[in-house]
């Protein structure tokens, strides 16, 4: 397994959806390869940067528009 | 599947099973902290189908409201999220074909799926002692815990680069943290498919953050 062939196959790798033969192949390669351990390291890193960025949000209009319909969805006899 | 996505649906049955109870009885409180934690990734799936950031805001405003009506006919046969999201589409669906923007996901911003993660002139070629070796090692990043400002724009930035495919995917994925097989069935797709935008995504961000963390340290050196 080559470094280029590394970083193409890095996200099966951490989806976890490898054969157990390659998986084990994949993870020598990184034992023995600082540079394709620390490109995982780095997509991994990667990914809990992404996880940081600020998620998409209702306007709070529509917010409070929702909260009022449950809160009138609820209220006895509605 | 992976175990992990198991495990996720063995907790979510449980978890589903209160929320449900608290919604049912008037929880108001439960209802909105369902409404913050999940209308953001409702956004992203409504807009794949609509035209506009305000037609995707009603669409997920009469997902929320079908959801109210419907939570004492609901039986549980999917989990609380699959029945939202069920519901989403199907209305994010009808208003695209409504507004005539029947854009298949397939056709959206595609082209660019199959280039390489990284670029093909830092690894040695056929004749170098090592073929598919790195030339040069990635250089290491610098050690921070928190997400400074400036990377954060730069994650923006990036995402806001992706193709809309593989945007939608990455964020989906590592962004709101919904699972593969969540992924494939909300957006109609393979999970290969999947899989191969989510690879091309985080891809591209990793390359952004490079040149970022490269920038920042000549920056220091000089």
């Amino acid at each position: 397994m080559t470094c280029q062939q590394v970083v193409e196959l890095v996200t099966s790798y951490l989806e976890g959806t490898m054969a157990a033969d390659e998986r084990a192949r994949f993870e020598e390669h990184l034992v023995l390869c600082d540079g394709c351990d620390r490109y995982v390291r780095q997509i991994r890193r990667t990914i809990d940067l992404i996880g940081e960025v600020d998620e998409e949000s209702l306007s709070p209009s529509t917010r409070d528009r929702l909260l009022d319909a449950f809160a009138d969805w609820n209220r006895p006899g509605a | 599947m992976a175990g992990t996505g198991t495990r996720e649906r063995a907790s979510d049955t449980a978890d589903d099973r209160a929320l449900l109870d608290a919604l049912r009885a008037g929880d108001e409180s439960t209802f909105a902290s369902i409404v913050d934690g999940w209308s953001g990734s409702m956004l992203r799936v409504a807009a794949v189908h609509v035209s506009t950031h305000s037609s995707a805001e009603e669409v997920v405003q009469e997902t929320w409201l079908a959801v109210i009506k419907g939570l004492h006919a609901f039986r549980g046969q999917s989990s609380l999220r699959t029945w939202v999201y069920r519901i989403l589409v199907n209305q994010a669906k009808s208003r695209g074909v409504r507004e005539k923007r029947v854009v298949p996901f397939a056709s959206l911003g595609s082209g660019s799926d199959d280039e390489p993660a990284v670029e093909p002139s830092r690894f040695q070629g056929p004749g170098d002692q090592y073929p598919g070796g790195w030339r040069e090692f990635p250089a290491e990043w610098p050690e921070q815990a928190a997400l400074s400002r400036e990377m954060h724009a730069v994650v923006n930035h990036a995402l806001d680069t992706l193709p809309p495919r593989q945007r939608i995917v990455v964020a989906l994925r590592d962004l709101e943290g919904h699972s593969a097989e969540e992924v494939s069935d909300l957006l109609e797709i393979s999970t290969g498919n999947q899989r191969v935008l989510l690879h091309r995504g985080r891809s591209v961000v990793r390359a952004h953050l490079e040149r970022y963390f490269s920038s920042a340290s000549a920056g220091r050196a000089r």
